[in-house]
């Protein structure tokens, strides 16, 4: 180490000095929101879900005072419907699952040795939509026009316009928003822990807390995705009238139950498993050792959101499905508990074995194992299907859920919050305001809760605004209240530690003396993440690598400096982390936020039926995307390669599938394809449900199978055209390969016509029945995607007319090629469904 | 690809298995098939049940599907047995070379085939003690 050019106290200076100006935030009053790095867009994303679960909580007090005494009547029947419909969806949305994506941005770069994710303005986009989603949902209350009919919207009472008004609306539009950010952050996260690690971090060096997140995003991709295809034929049938669950038009109200629930258990472990993520960084600080069984909890993780996909019907046992499909979901229900009790045992395993220091994050997370585990044992009565016919409905049921997502989401959280807030801030919180904190959230949740099991059992049913005395649950409900008046008292104090810590001194670096890569932040941070990016060889580096802080400090890992200017992170491989690529990052940037902003205008506009004004906001995000992808994506570089130390030399710019923006295409593409499962599945519930399926008569004998088949034959042509016009240009036959594309997009805009044409020509009237109208949508999806299709090719060519795309440089091809393969595999499951299945059936 | 020396091993299926490519996509096979096997056996019940009114006590295709998936987890494990047992690199296997990566995925995929053979046998026990569509 003694000849290093790093040894010159000099050059690092100067180093330092181009990283800093390099991250230098933008100043001003509007310019500092136009920040992407990761440590500003997390923090304000974990503010505002916080906020949002302090609004959510407030009107869950105003439900327990209405409830504390029998016959009450502070709110109405109408109000306190829009009460717990809010506070279940805030919680949920607006809450639970981005806090989780906050937390992530804020620490996953920190835990990777990265200097930012590698979408950093995607993460931006994400929050702005989060932000104007989420306050179009809970704001709607001040309007009295919140939803009101339960979080999980069932129809036909959310779907009548007559019994549900603007709130159903507001509900399904402003959360398919907060979705889509949703899945942005997904595949932020996702191609984060695969391609954004550190050299030598191979897979079996993670964090846990990495492992984790690619498990939760993951399921993220399989999750949202039916719930967008519920909310499309949701929406369908409110403002156009098309049926897909009213009975009386051949529709099913369980598809909907069905769709949500696909999402809705699942989400479930969406919430759990981040926060159990906390856990497995807090656990072996505080036990002193390295976790025992890692290859456990990665085994809980994987095996949990696998089985956690199959579990959705036991939200739906009392719908009068066949008693033996009923028996497939108790079973996999039963068996989730096996790998949620082998990370629990994991952490107990590694706080006997160590040498435990009891702090503040430590109480937190014991104490919610305890509230948890009691959550996790009423769960395992209610997937018994007798005993869920008793309880369903009841408030034994809303203190299983709330056992569960306090002591799995809510209460791990806070114990994060104590535990990472110095990482965040430089200094320490209070350990005797979290101490007496926790003592009255610990209380608060059983006393609210715990009765709650009694009421329910004795007949309380959830959701109900008052009740007579006769029931005898008097007592009962007047504890609950109580109890979460002490919870409140508990969020309280912890909010006025918050509020107390800008006076405080800052800690020492590394306050816990853990061992993992994120408490190399220093207390006076700088904006470029890590100073230099280091090499692993270890789980817990700096506990086992020699000298390991210092040498970060002093640049002597890669990439000490940014000579270009040009923010930048290492992208290396899957499986074993060696350098692929130095990354340049997007910087600054307002196309984010506005980009946001015009997507919103469209599920707000709709909302309100302005359906030319929501067209023009379409156009416009259209017009913005297309902006953003073209002056901030796929850019050449000024020179082929640069290095990084140590006599390391990495390439700058990379196309095809080792690099990161064929797998953020490639990721969104598994979220739609999923979507569109959810889709098709409606197709073959509604032929399972109907004797005659397709039914006959006028307005439903369509499409024929001969557009169909004319449809699928043109997406075909259009996608050979794709494949081939990537393959030339690879080769250097840019003129081909152009010819290819404008040939491609043609043939997608023909492919849009026929796809339609098919319900068109023969007549398919969607108000009608459920099957033209089922039939009209899969038809619609896939024609919308032939249509991107084709702008995606023209993109193309268009960027290689411009000379931003070259058979070096052939980044922009690849990716659209990404694309057409899934356009294909959904031409063909659609032609052949809509065009083939009536025949057959 | 990878360090160890095939010095203990004989000729056959076991270095050949050693041979296999271990990666994220080999990890999920197990719980991929328990997927694959739940949605079979859902949907086969629900489209039965709804088209045919009934369905028989032990049908040819759920039992050879329950086989068949068994046989490809039980495949899986064993694979993943014989990877996390390769030679090379001293315990407790936690260091940045090949065969520590690779023996950690293959014990990760030897529990998940553990757990995913569990959950089909889960899935398969309805079947055999309910025999109609109520």
């Amino acid at each position: 180490m003694s000849l290093h050019a790093q040894d010159d106290p000099q050059l690092r200076a100067a180093q330092e000095e181009r990283l800093r100006a390099t991250w230098k935030p933008p100043q001003g009053l509007f310019l500092r929101w136009t920040d992407t790095n990761n440590n500003r867009v997390g923090v304000w994303y974990t503010l505002t879900a916080f906020g949002f679960m302090l609004f959510a909580g407030v009107l869950a007090l105003i439900m327990r005072t209405q409830l504390a005494v029998p016959d009450n009547d502070l709110v109405s029947a109408n109000g306190f419907n829009q009460l717990f419909t809010l506070h279940g969806s805030m919680m949920m949305f607006l809450f639970a699952v981005p806090m989780f994506e906050a937390v992530s941005i804020i620490l996953l770069p920190q835990l990777l040795g990265a200097r930012d994710l590698p979408f950093p303005r995607l993460s931006a986009f994400g929050y702005w939509s989060f932000l104007i989603g989420g306050v179009f949902v809970s704001g709607s209350i001040f309007f009295n026009a919140a939803p009101d009919g339960g979080w999980f919207m069932y129809p036909p009472f959310t779907t009548r316009t007559d019994l549900s008004g603007l709130g159903a609306d507001i509900w399904m539009l402003g959360l398919s928003f907060i979705e889509v950010s949703s899945v942005a952050a997904a595949v932020e996260l996702i191609v984060g822990v695969l391609k954004c690690r550190p050299p030598g971090m191979r897979l079996n060096l993670m964090p846990l807390y990495a492992w984790y997140i690619l498990v939760v995003a993951v399921m993220i991709l399989f999750a949202f995705p039916p719930l967008i295809a519920g909310d499309i034929l949701f929406e369908l049938e409110r403002l156009l009238g098309w049926s897909f669950f009213d009975p009386a038009k051949g529709g099913d109200p369980i598809l909907w139950q069905h769709l949500f629930w696909i999402f809705g258990h699942p989400e479930v472990y969406i919430v759990f498993l981040p926060s159990i993520a906390l856990f497995a960084m807090i656990v072996p600080t505080f036990a002193r050792r390295h976790l025992l069984g890692y290859p456990w909890i990665v085994l809980a993780a994987v095996g949990t959101a696998f089985l956690s996909f199959g579990l959705w019907v036991h939200h739906m046992f009392t719908t009068g499905l066949p008693k033996i499909s009923l028996a497939f979901f108790s079973a996999a229900s039963e068996a989730v508990a096996i790998p949620t009790g082998i990370q629990i045992f994991a952490f107990i395993a590694t706080l006997w074995a160590g040498r435990v220091v009891w702090s503040v994050p430590l109480l937190y997370a014991v104490g919610s194992i305890a509230i948890f585990v009691i959550g996790g044992l009423t769960g395992v009565m209610v997937a018994i299907a007798p005993f869920d016919w008793q309880a369903h409905d009841t408030y034994f049921v809303v203190a299983h859920l709330h056992y569960v997502l306090i002591g799995g989401t809510l209460i791990p959280l806070f114990g994060g919050l104590y535990y990472y807030w110095p990482l965040i801030t430089g200094k320490k919180l209070s350990d005797r305001i979290g101490r007496t904190a926790f003592w009255f959230l610990f209380a608060g949740a059983n006393l609210t809760f715990f009765p709650m099991h009694f009421s329910g059992l004795m007949g309380m049913p959830r959701r109900v605004f008052t009740y007579p005395s006769e029931l005898g649950v008097d007592g009962f409900n007047l504890a609950s209240t109580i109890g979460a008046y002490v919870f409140a008292a508990g969020v309280l104090l912890v909010c006025i530690d918050l509020a107390l810590s800008p006076r405080r001194a800052k800690a020492e670096r590394n306050p816990w003396a853990a061992g993992t890569l994120e408490w190399l932040a220093h207390p006076d941070d700088e904006d470029w993440g890590i100073r230099s990016v280091p090499l692993i060889e270890s789980r817990y580096p700096i506990w086992d690598q020699k000298d390991f802080v210092r040498k970060v400090d002093e640049g002597r890992f890669f990439l000490p400096d940014a000579e270009e200017g040009r923010r930048e992170t290492i992208v290396t491989t899957v499986l074993d982390a060696r350098p692929l690529q130095v990354l340049r990052l997007g910087g600054p940037s307002w196309k984010p936020m506005a980009t946001a902003v015009a997507l919103g205008s469209v599920f707000i506009l709709t909302t309100y039926h302005l359906y030319w004004w929501s067209l023009v906001g379409a156009v416009a995000t259209l017009a913005m995307v297309l902006w953003w992808l073209w002056s901030g994506t796929a850019e050449i570089p000024e020179k082929d390669e640069k290095p990084i130390g140590h006599g390391m030399t990495l390439p700058l710019y990379l196309s095809g599938p080792s690099a990161s923006g064929w797998w953020a295409m490639f990721i969104t593409m598994m979220a739609d394809a999923t979507a569109f499962s959810g889709l098709v599945f409606g197709y073959f519930f509604f032929w399972t449900r109907h004797e005659d399926f397709p039914p006959s008569g006028v307005g439903m004998d369509g499409p024929g199978a001969f557009w169909p088949m004319v449809a699928l034959g043109v997406s075909l042509a259009s996608w050979a055209a794709t494949v081939a016009a990537r393959e030339v240009h690879a080769r250097g036959g840019v003129s081909a390969a152009r010819a290819l594309l404008a040939a491609g997009a043609l043939l997608s805009l023909a492919a849009v016509g026929a796809g339609l044409a098919g319900p068109w020509t023969t007549g398919l009237e969607p108000k009608l029945h459920v099957y033209p109208a089922i039939v009209w949508t899969l038809a619609i999806w896939t024609s919308a995607h032939s249509g991107v299709g084709a702008i995606c090719q023209l993109y193309a060519l268009a960027r290689s007319l411009a000379g931003r795309t070259t058979p070096r440089h052939d980044a922009d091809v690849r990716n659209i090629t990404v694309y057409h393969h899934f356009l294909a595999i959904t031409a063909i499951v659609t032609y052949l469904t809509i065009g083939l299945f009536p025949g057959l059936a | 690809m990878s360090e160890e020396t095939p010095g203990r091993l004989h000729h056959g299926l076991r270095a050949r298995i050693l041979e296999l490519r271990v990666t994220l996509w080999t990890l999920i096979v197990p719980p991929t098939v328990w997927a694959v096997h739940f949605l079979f056996c859902y949907l086969w019940v629900a489209i039965s049940c709804a088209k045919m009114g009934g369905f028989p006590r032990f049908p040819t295709a759920f039992v050879a599907g329950t086989a068949a998936a068994i046989a490809v987890i039980l495949a899986s494990g064993v694979i993943a047995w014989v990877q996390a047992r390769r030679p090379g690199d001293p315990p407790p296997h936690d260091q940045s070379t090949d065969t520590d990566r690779t023996r950690f995925l293959a014990v990760a995929t030897l529990l998940l085939a553990a757990l995913s053979a569990v959950g089909v046998a889960f899935t398969a026990a309805p079947a055999l003690m309910l025999t109609d569509c109520r």
